[in-house]
């Protein structure tokens, strides 16, 4: 089987850290994170990696930008698997991912203790595995539940 | 030192102007970063963000760490191993758009070296106390089977 090309998208902050956390599951994979933070995945060690905008939903163009970049990155680097802990960044890069025929993974931030984050709702439809990282939050959501990174 | 951290996202003047009375009676130096939109602080040493390797000698620096419950600091606190006071933000002050960092404070107050404070007298106290614990960089059994499953499902 070929290696497989993962893409791997958190905003900046405890979005990233907890994609980071999940590093051992990408093993024998090529990876290539993305972050919205510039220096943030060099200081951790996460390379090759590189830079999309930050965005939120009230900000259209910051949201076109934010598109742009995943896009391009997606066309380049052809990902078999796109995963993203968060935020919106991160369901654009999923949904990006499906049209060049990704798997896609979305794992909701454990700071969502009580229900889905919005960006994990609105990410459902383009996650074809899509994670909560709390069992009673995946039980009332329909969504999946494997553990947390706590 | 001090490190107060707010995060990336936005300001929480609750949190820092009771720092800020805090370090006034301390001698001890506080560093605050201090979140969009900065302020006039006189006791601490503040600033609205860090650069990432900057904001990591800072936090590996620090005795304690206050901070607002992000899931960001808590497992920032958790791989340092310092000891980490945190005050949730809440919806009712317009500290964030809804009460999941109080939801957070509630799931990690059990958390070996993980303090809630409510307040600033709650946070002063901390502060004083002798040998307050550290938090610890120990994963419960969730994080091997949500890795686990991840890595199954990428095949």
């Amino acid at each position: 089987m070929t290696e497989r090309r993962i893409l791997a998208v958190a905003s900046g902050g405890g979005h990233w850290q907890q994609l980071m956390l999940l590093r051992p599951a990408f093993e024998g994979g090529s990876v290539f994170y993305v972050t919205t933070l510039r220096g943030l995945a060099e200081s951790h060690g996460a390379a090759p990696a590189g830079f999309a905008p930050d965005c939120n939903r009230n900000e259209p163009v910051a949201v076109v930008k934010t598109v742009l970049a995943l896009l391009w990155r997606v066309l380049r680097f052809r990902p078999h698997v796109v995963i993203s802990t968060g935020a919106l960044p991160g369901v654009i890069a999923l949904a990006c991912g499906r049209l060049v025929g990704a798997r896609t993974i979305w794992v909701d931030s454990v700071a969502n203790a009580e229900e889905m984050s919005m960006s994990g709702r609105l990410a459902r439809r383009f996650a074809h595995l899509w994670l909560s990282q709390w069992e009673h939050v995946a039980k009332a959501e329909g969504a999946d539940y494997a553990g947390s990174v706590l | 030192m001090i490190f107060v951290t707010v995060g990336t996202q936005l300001a929480f003047p609750r949190l820092i102007d009771a720092m800020d009375r805090i370090a006034a009676g301390l001698d001890e130096a506080v560093i605050a970063q201090t979140g969009p939109g900065g302020g006039a602080w006189a006791h601490l040493d503040h600033r609205p963000g860090m650069p990432p390797a900057e904001f990591a000698e800072t936090f590996a620096a620090a005795r304690i760490v206050v901070a607002h419950a992000g899931i960001g600091t808590i497992l920032s606190a958790r791989g340092a191993r310092k000891p980490l006071v945190i005050m949730p933000r809440r919806a009712a002050l317009d500290e964030h758009r809804n009460d999941h960092q109080m939801a957070t404070a509630r799931q990690v107050a059990s958390m070996k070296g993980v303090h809630v404070a409510e307040d600033e007298a709650a946070i002063a106290a901390l502060l004083a106390a002798e040998g307050l614990e550290a938090a610890e960089e120990t994963p419960g059994p969730g994080r091997a089977r949500l890795v686990a499953r991840i890595r199954e499902f990428i095949g």
